[in-house]
C-alpha cells in the first residue's frame, strides 16, 4: 500500500503546525468560535450533543497494522476507550477535548495519518472499493487513482470554500462495493477492447433529504487527465453551484437543475481550458504510486483445501470470508455487529486486536469497510482458523456480514446533534429479534440501514430495507422504507407508509421477512422479491 | 502595523476609480473593476490589457467563487494587481495566494507579518497553480 | 404544564467540551444543577462566551419532575444524561431508569 515519503510527511507536519497554532489562538481569544468553527471543521473537529467529535480520514480506506494500532492507542489516550467506524470510511472518536486535539493530531502525523477535510465544504477524504486490490472480480485497483485524487485534493486552493461538501467515490469492478453512484463524483476504472485503461465519471450522486444517483457525464476518459477533467468539474460546480440555500447547494442539484446535457458541456468547456495549463501529475506519478499498491508477495502455492469440520468455523468461512483473486487466499470481514451491539463501534483493544491479525496474517493491511465492518484484504486459507479463534475470543466473529444483522446504522440521536430520533437502539432491538443466524441465513442478503435524520448518513435511501428517524411532535418516531440499493443495480428506497414507533417498526420488519419468505421463488433476494411483487403485500402485511 | 491594504507588489497602486462589473458597459475605458461572487470572470476577458487592478469581493469568507475568479484571470495572462477585498481573514490568505491574489484588503485589519507568516504556511503543494510554485509531483520527477 | 415551564442555559465547556448548564454563577456538569433563568439569558451568553467558559449556549425550556429538572427537548435530556447506548459512560451508569427519562 501507499508509504508517504518525505513531501507528503512535511505536508501533515505542517498542517498540525498550522492546527496548534489555530487552537492557541481560539484559547487565547484572538479567535472567535464564529472564525475557529470552520477551521476546526477542516479538521474534523465537531462539537456534538456530549463532547467534541474527531473524525479521523483513513483515505480509501486502507491502513496498515502501525496505524491502526495507533487508532486503538488514540481511544485510550484520549478518548473512552473506544472508537466508531463509519460509513465513509473513517473512524470517529466522540469524547475529544479541545486541547487534546492538537497532541492527537501529531499522534496521528507520526504514523502518516490526519483528519485533513473530514468535514466541511471542501473535498472530503475519497472512498474506494474496500476489497480493492484483492476481489476476484476487479478490473483494476482504484486506490492508486484514489491517492492521486488525495494528493490533488489536500488543500485545494479554488476548492476549499465550496458551495456544499464534496464526495468522491471510486470502484474498479462491476460489482458497486462502494454506493459510487451515490456521491458527488462516482469513478469506475473500466478496461476497453484493448485492455487499456479508462474512467467512467459520474457526477451529481448523493443521499441526504434529496437523494440522487449520479448519471453518466463521460464514458471514457483517459487516466493520465483525471485531475484535468476533475479539476473542471470542480470550477464548474464552484461558480454555478448553489449558494443560496444550503439545503439545494450539493452538485446533484446542479446538475439536476441545468440537466446533465448542459453541466457536461460546461465541463468539456472548461477541461479544453484547463488541458491548456499543465496541471496533470505526469505518468510517472500515477506509476510511482500504481507501483506501491503491487501485489504483496502471495504464495500462488497455497492450499486451497481446509479442515471445515468444525461447524462454527465452517459458518464464519461460508458467511465471512470471500473470494480472493489468488487461490489459497481469502478475504476475511471482520462483523462489528455482534447481535444486539452498537454497529460499527470497536474497543481499543479490538482495535489492537485487528491491527495485530493484520500485522501476522494480512501483509500488514486492513480496511474500513462503508458497511462499518473491517476487512483483512489477503488471508492464507490455512490461516483462517487461527485468526477466527482470536477473533472469536474477543467478540468480534460474529457470522452475519450482509445479512439482516450487519445493519449500519448512524450514531443518530445518542451522539448526533442534528439528529431526530436514536438510529443505535433500534439497531440493537432488531439485531436482537434476529439473533439466530441460520434464521438470519435463511433470509440471506438482506441490507438495512439506519438513520437517526434526513441527512441519510446511515444510508437508509439505499437500504433493502431503510429506517429514518423522524421526530413527531417531540417523540422519536420511525418511517420504514424498502427497495433502495447501493449496489451495480442502485435504486432509492420508498416510503411504504404511516411511521413507527420503536418497538412497533421491530414488528414490522418481521412481518415484512415473512412476506418475503412466503413468496419467494428460489434464489431471489428480499430484494429482488420486492422488486418483483410490489409494495402492496408488504403494506397489507405490516398495516392491514 | 495591521492595516487595512497589504500590496505584495512593488508598483504603486491604482488610482483609477473602481467600476462595478455592473456598469461596465458605461465605462469601456475602465482600468479598476470589482468583481462581485456571481460574476462571471471571464466576462472581464476582453479587458485585461487594460486593467490595472481587479478587486474580487468575499462579502462573506465562506463563498468561494472568488478563488475560481482569480484562478481565471490569472490563467488567462492577467498580470496587474488582483485584490482580495472584504471578509478577507488570515487563515484563508495562503489559498488566496496560491490562486492569484497578491493585495489584500480586510475588513479586519491583518499585519504584513502575519500575511507573510501565512503565505508560507504549506512548505510545499500537492497542484500545480498560477502562483508557479512547483508541485509535489513535480519535485518527486523533476 | 406550561405554568411549571421554566429556562435554564446550557453549553459546552470550551476546553472539555462536556454539557454544563448555568447554576446562577457558574457552570455545572449536572443538569439538576441549573438554575431557572428570570431573563432571556443574553446577556450571560454574552458574558461567558467572551469570558472563554462555554461555547454554543444556548436557552432550553425545562420542567421540573421527580427527579429533578426536566429539559423538556429529548435532545438536551440526551445531553443531560449522555448517550443511552453506553449507560456506563453516562451520569446515571448505574440506574436503569435512566432510559426511560428520554423518551
Ligand atoms: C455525527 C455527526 C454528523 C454530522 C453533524 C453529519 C452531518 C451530515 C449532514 C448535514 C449531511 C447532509 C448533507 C447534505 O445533504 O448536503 C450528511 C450526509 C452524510 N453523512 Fe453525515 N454527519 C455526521 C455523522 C456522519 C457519520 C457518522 C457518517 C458515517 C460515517 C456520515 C456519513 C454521511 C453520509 C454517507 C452522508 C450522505 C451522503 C451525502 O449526501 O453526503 N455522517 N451528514
Ligand atoms: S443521519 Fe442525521 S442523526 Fe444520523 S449522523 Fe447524520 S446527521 Fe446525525
Amino acid at each position: 500500500m501507499y508509504q508517504y515519503d518525505t513531501h507528503d510527511q512535511a505536508m501533515v507536519d505542517a498542517r498540525v503546525a498550522e492546527f496548534s497554532d489555530q487552537v492557541a489562538r481560539r484559547l487565547s481569544g484572538a479567535l472567535a468560535e464564529d472564525q475557529f468553527r470552520p477551521l476546526r471543521l477542516k479538521n474534523g473537529l465537531y462539537l456534538q450533543l456530549h463532547a467534541y467529535m474527531l473524525r479521523v480520514a483513513v483515505p480509501y480506506g486502507t491502513l496498515n497494522a502501525r496505524q491502526m494500532r495507533m487508532l486503538g492507542d488514540i481511544a485510550d489516550k484520549y478518548d473512552r476507550g473506544y472508537g466508531h467506524f463509519t460509513t465513509r470510511q473513517n473512524i470517529q472518536y466522540n469524547w475529544i477535548k479541545l486541547e487534546d486535539a492538537p497532541a492527537i493530531l501529531a499522534d496521528l502525523a507520526s504514523v502518516g495519518m490526519h483528519a485533513i477535510q473530514t468535514s466541511g465544504n471542501c473535498i472530503r477524504n475519497t472512498t474506494a472499493d474496500h476489497f480493492a486490490g484483492a476481489a476476484a472480480d476487479e478490473v483494476a485497483d482504484p486506490r492508486p487513482y484514489a491517492e492521486l485524487l488525495r494528493q490533488w485534493s489536500t488543500f485545494h486552493p479554488e476548492f476549499d470554500y465550496l458551495p456544499r461538501k464534496f464526495k468522491v467515490a471510486i470502484i474498479g469492478s462491476d460489482v458497486d462495493r462502494a454506493a459510487m453512484k451515490l456521491h458527488d463524483i462516482g469513478i469506475q476504472v473500466v478496461t476497453n477492447a484493448a485492455g487499456e485503461e479508462g474512467l467512467r465519471i459520474h457526477v451529481g450522486g448523493g443521499m441526504g433529504r434529496t437523494p440522487m444517483i449520479a448519471p453518466v457525464i463521460r464514458d471514457w476518459l483517459s487516466p493520465l487527465q483525471m485531475v484535468s477533467y476533475l479539476e473542471a468539474c470542480l470550477r464548474v460546480y464552484n461558480r454555478y453551484g448553489r449558494r443560496d440555500n444550503k439545503y439545494k447547494a450539493r452538485i446533484k442539484i446542479l446538475v439536476h437543475e441545468i440537466g446533465a446535457e448542459e453541466y457536461r458541456r460546461q465541463v468539456e468547456q472548461e477541461f479544453a481550458h484547463i488541458l491548456t495549463l499543465g496541471l496533470e501529475p505526469p505518468p510517472a506519478e500515477l506509476a510511482r504510486i500504481k507501483a506501491q499498491f503491487a501485489d504483496p508477495a502471495f504464495d500462488r502455492a497455497a492450499p486451497v483445501a481446509i479442515d471445515l469440520s468444525d461447524p462454527d468455523f465452517a459458518l464464519w468461512v461460508d458467511q465471512n470470508v470471500h473470494a480472493h483473486k489468488v487461490q489459497g487466499y481469502g478475504i476475511v470481514t471482520i462483523s462489528l455487529k455482534p447481535t444486539g451491539g452498537i454497529p460499527g463501534d470497536a474497543s481499543a483493544d479490538q482495535i489492537r486486536l485487528m491491527a495485530d491479525l493484520a500485522r501476522d496474517f494480512s501483509f500488514d493491511e486492513l480496511r474500513v469497510t462503508h458497511a462499518q465492518n473491517i476487512v483483512l484484504p489477503h488471508v492464507k486459507r490455512t490461516d483462517l482458523h487461527a485468526i477466527w479463534q482470536r477473533l472469536d475470543e474477543a467478540g468480534l466473529a460474529t457470522p452475519n456480514l450482509d445479512l439482516i444483522g450487519d445493519i449500519i446504522a448512524c450514531p443518530g440521536l445518542d451522539y448526533c446533534s442534528l439528529a431526530n430520533a436514536r438510529s443505535i437502539p433500534l439497531a440493537q432491538k432488531i439485531s436482537a429479534r434476529f439473533a439466530d443466524v441460520e434464521r438470519q441465513r435463511d433470509l440471506g442478503e438482506l441490507k438495512l440501514k439506519i438513520s437517526g435524520c434526513i441527512n441519510a448518513c446511515g444510508h437508509h435511501h439505499a437500504g433493502h430495507i431503510g429506517i429514518l428517524g423522524v421526530d413527531r411532535k417531540g417523540v422519536e418516531n420511525y418511517q420504514l422504507l424498502f427497495g433502495g440499493s447501493e449496489g451495480a443495480d442502485t435504486s432509492l428506497g420508498s416510503i411504504i407508509g404511516p411511521g413507527f414507533s420503536e418497538d412497533g417498526i421491530v414488528d414490522a420488519i418481521e412481518r415484512a421477512t415473512q412476506v418475503y419468505v412466503a413468496q419467494r421463488t428460489d434464489g431471489e433476494r428480499f430484494l429482488d422479491t420486492y422488486r418483483r411483487i410490489g409494495t402492496a403485500p408488504f403494506k397489507d402485511a405490516i398495516y392491514g | 502595523m495591521a492595516e487595512t491594504l497589504i500590496r505584495l507588489r512593488d508598483d504603486s497602486a491604482s488610482t483609477a476609480p473602481v467600476v462595478a462589473f455592473a456598469d461596465l458597459s458605461d465605462t469601456a475605458n475602465a482600468l479598476a473593476v470589482r468583481l462581485m461572487p456571481g460574476d462571471d470572470a471571464r466576462a472581464l476577458l476582453p479587458l485585461l490589457g487594460q486593467l490595472e487592478l481587479v478587486e474580487v469581493a468575499f462579502p462573506g469568507f465562506n463563498d468561494g467563487r472568488g478563488y475560481s475568479a482569480a484562478s481565471i484571470l490569472r490563467e488567462s495572462g492577467y498580470t496587474g494587481e488582483l485584490r482580495a477585498v472584504g471578509d478577507v481573514l488570515v487563515d484563508q490568505i495562503s489559498h488566496y495566494h496560491r490562486v492569484g491574489f497578491d493585495a489584500f484588503a480586510p475588513d479586519q485589519p491583518i499585519t504584513r507579518a502575519a500575511i507573510d507568516t501565512a503565505i508560507a504556511t504549506w512548505p510545499e503543494v500537492y497542484q500545480r497553480t498560477v502562483d508557479g510554485r512547483p508541485a509535489i509531483w513535480a519535485l518527486r520527477h523533476g | 404544564m406550561s405554568a411549571d415551564r421554566f429556562k435554564i442555559l446550557t453549553g459546552n465547556d470550551l476546553l472539555t467540551g462536556d454539557v454544563t448548564w448555568w447554576t446562577g454563577s457558574g457552570w455545572s456538569t449536572a443538569v439538576n444543577d441549573a438554575a431557572p433563568l428570570t431573563d432571556d439569558g443574553a446577556a450571560i451568553i454574552t458574558a461567558e462566551e467572551r469570558a472563554q467558559r462555554v461555547v454554543s449556549a444556548y436557552v432550553i425550556d425545562a420542567t421540573r419532575d421527580a427527579q429533578g429538572i426536566r429539559p423538556a427537548h429529548i435532545k438536551d435530556r440526551v445531553r443531560a444524561l449522555g448517550p443511552t447506548v453506553r449507560l456506563d459512560l453516562s451520569h446515571r451508569p448505574h440506574d436503569p431508569a435512566a432510559t426511560a427519562w428520554i423518551a
